[in-house]
């Protein structure tokens, strides 16, 4: 699904990722942790392709293809969704607008017809029944004046709507309540499937005791330097970075 | 810094709006000589056959405008304009007044059909808007004159309403905009060409939209028409206005006249698309628009709302106002001003409040991409006996990029104890981040660009008559993207 070989990646002159390497099958979740600053946002915005963030060594691959030659909607279109830390507001434009204008963008890449607003209302009804979010959200502008959980749930809203092949969480737990967390946790939890991969990016064990991950990977210092199953995270969160990676503290 | 640049550059791209209108009809034309006098004045009333009193009219404005400086207040410059090196009159041949579209010049039905505007009435759908279109100097047709006959409804060229019905045309003509209010008003009282006249009726309802859509065409050649719309006490009327020309390298002079009157209980919404020509991403040629646009709400609970979408023309100077006269009164301004390359916009609006409880509202949305400049520029008075009056004003200004400006003027002035105004602005940027998370989620950049200007705009948007809306919608996109959904 997505394969990461000895990356290098760079903002501003600065090389954050100093050699990368991670490879996610399809069915798989994986789960990198990592303490403040030690690139795991880095490598969210190298997979999804944000401008300003180069690579400068190594290659990234998803489903064969070779993500570097892809523009940020094209890798969207392929099946790659990043859940934000921090989504972004979009004054005047409704959710319900922004939602069908992205799936009708994904629907035209795949050669199928665009959905009219009355299809996709019902598709979206369908969706917010399924995860317990408030159809109130769809008629509000894209996430302006949205608390932290009702972001991260527009996020996870997006993604059940989308299907993505691999979903990125970036730091989705961050300042959410146990509620939009479990909210969060069932919704990437319900669309796991063989064919569909998720890749967890968090600093706390917590998410992890919701979504459960195959394979664990601890990054610190622009590399990965210890990998392990779910119980490598219990780990970290009994003894703390410093005692598992002294490297890192 | 590489990856802003990148950006910068990909907007200033997609921002580098392809003219669709700016083809050139070859038709045969008279026009006066070249330049401006008595004699022009005369040429252009005598093609006219107007009446001795309208010629006289026209003769004092001249001499009022002949007295009196270009105004340089507003924040645009231009080199000066050499009125003496231009055409006032230009009209495409034709032996005889049309009677019937049958016998308008096949070549000026399809110039309207390029530019999307039918004016064969079988063709338009249910019949939903009737027509006036304008090309330089003549109106050409009017459509759906007899349907809106049976209500009441007059819907006529100018010219036609000073020939059928003087009366209403010299009672109203310059009663809102005086001949000597201002340079470019004096100018156009003095050599306007054509344009349109309504007048409902009292107690009618007006059955369809009613549209005009201007075309300059001509080289060289000023365009000076003039609209005069009257509601009778009780009436309701909804009007749109439409406007391009041709793609060329020199200015043109667009110096029109809008005046309005509402009385008792009447209503007035006039929209406005105005896609002039806005010259090339150098600043060269483009259409000077300097528009003087005025409602008087003279009646008790009249009411007028100007809406505009301005996305053309090299330079705009246009202030469309409502006086309100009438008690209760209501005055409303909604816009969305874009400008892109070179352009200058100083665009407002104002509110003049003299009857009791009179209220007003003010939205405007300015875009500014490229290396243009957008001003907002806005007049609230309150006088003295204006009880109670309220306004609220909204001045939103988005900036694309880091070469363009924004800037927001707004005047107020309360001379009665009980008046509110509020006054509300921001001013924000098209982020990259919102660009990437629209990316992100597959749609592609110049989509996305027009997604949040939309959302920006939503508000005046949403007041265009339907009909209008999802065309503004789309120019919105289109006046940003440079490629057509």
């Amino acid at each position: 699904m997505l394969e990461i070989e000895d990356l290098r990646a760079e903002i501003d002159g600065k090389e954050i990722l100093k050699g990368v390497s991670l490879s996610i099958g399809p069915g798989e979740t994986h789960a990198i942790m990592g303490p403040n600053g030690s690139g795991k946002s880095t490598l969210s915005y190298v997979i999804a392709g944000r401008d300003g963030y180069e690579i400068t060594g190594g290659s990234i691959r998803f489903l064969g293809e070779d993500l570097a030659e892809m523009e940020p909607e094209e890798r969207a279109r392929a099946g790659l969704f990043l859940a934000f830390q921090y989504p972004l507001e979009i004054p005047g434009v409704t959710t319900t607008t922004f939602l069908r204008t992205a799936l009708n963008a994904h629907r035209k890449a795949r050669g199928e017809d665009e959905l009219d607003p009355m299809g996709f209302i019902k598709l979206v009804r369908a969706k917010t029944r399924a995860l317990g979010i408030a159809d109130d959200m769809l008629k509000r502008p894209v996430n302006v004046g949205f608390s932290g959980g009702e972001k991260k749930r527009n996020e996870v809203l997006q993604m059940a709507l989308l299907e993505p092949r691999l979903a990125v969480l970036d730091e989705t737990d961050s300042g959410l309540d146990i509620d939009a967390l479990k909210v969060v946790a069932d919704g990437v939890n319900a669309l796991r499937d063989p064919q569909r991969s998720t890749l967890v990016i968090t600093h706390y064990q917590r998410l992890l005791g919701y979504i459960v991950p195959d394979h664990v990977h601890i990054l610190a210092g622009g590399r990965i330097v210890r990998s392990g199953g779910a119980e490598l995270a219990e780990e970290l969160e009994a003894r703390g970075y410093a005692g598992v990676v002294p490297e890192a503290a | 810094m590489a990856a802003v640049e990148e950006t910068l550059q990909q907007i200033r791209s997609v921002t580098n709006e392809r003219y669709k209108y700016g083809f050139v009809t070859d038709i045969e034309q008279e026009t006066a000589p070249k330049g401006l006098d008595e004699s022009t004045i005369a040429f252009i009333s005598a093609k006219k056959e107007e009446p001795a009193w309208l010629l006289d009219w026209r003769l004092k404005a001249f001499r009022r405008w002949q007295e009196m400086p270009e105004p340089n207040w507003a924040k645009v410059s231009f080199p000066p304009i050499d009125y003496q090196d231009a055409y006032y009159y230009a009209a495409p041949k034709q032996k005889v007044a049309p009677n019937s579209l049958d016998e308008v010049d096949p070549e000026l039905l399809r110039t309207y059909e390029k530019l999307g505007i039918p004016l064969d009435e079988q063709k338009v759908l249910a019949g939903v808007v009737a027509v006036d279109a304008v090309f330089d100097s003549v109106s050409v047709a009017t459509t759906f004159k007899a349907k809106l006959a049976e209500a009441g409804v007059i819907f006529c060229s100018i010219s036609e309403a000073v020939r059928e019905h003087p009366d209403l045309v010299r009672k109203y003509l310059g009663s809102v905009v005086p001949t000597s209010d201002n340079y470019f008003a004096a100018l156009n009282s003095a050599v306007f060409t054509d344009g349109s006249f309504v007048y409902v009726p009292p107690g009618v309802r007006c059955p369809m939209e009613l549209s005009t859509y201007f075309r300059i065409n001509a080289q060289n050649t000023g365009q000076f028409e003039r609209t005069l719309i009257i509601a009778d006490a009780g009436s309701y009327v909804s009007y749109l206005e439409g406007c391009t020309a041709p793609q060329r390298d020199e200015n043109q002079l667009h110096a029109a006249v809008v005046e309005l009157v509402a009385l008792d209980d009447a209503e007035i919404k006039y929209s406005t698309v105005q896609n002039w020509y806005p010259g090339d991403e150098n600043g060269v040629g483009g259409i000077y628009n300097f528009v003087t646009k005025r409602a008087a709400c003279r009646g008790r609970n009249s009411k007028v709302s100007w809406t505009q979408v301005e996305t053309g023309s090299a330079i705009t100077w246009k202030y469309p106002s409502c006086i309100l006269q009438g008690e209760n009164s209501v005055g409303e301004f909604y816009s969305v001003a874009i400008t892109n390359n070179r352009q200058q916009a100083d665009t407002g609006t104002k509110m003049i409040h003299i009857g009791r409880n009179t209220r007003s509202r003010i939205i405007s949305k300015g875009i500014s991409a490229g290396r243009s400049d957008n001003t907002y520029r806005g007049l609230v008075r309150m006088l003295p006996g204006a009880d109670n009056a309220r306004n609220f004003t909204q001045c939103d200004s988005l900036l694309i990029g880091d070469q363009c400006g924004a800037h927001t003027v707004p005047y107020i002035e309360s001379r009665t104890p009980t008046g509110q105004v509020e006054h509300e602005a921001t001013t924000s940027k098209v982020s990259e981040d919102q660009l990437f998370y629209c990316r992100q989620r597959g749609i592609d950049e110049e989509e996305a660009l027009a997604l949040i200007v939309n959302g920006f705009c939503r508000e005046v948007l949403q007041v265009l008559p339907m009909e209008f809306a999802v065309e503004a919608q789309k120019l919105v996109g289109i006046s940003l993207e440079g490629s057509v959904g």
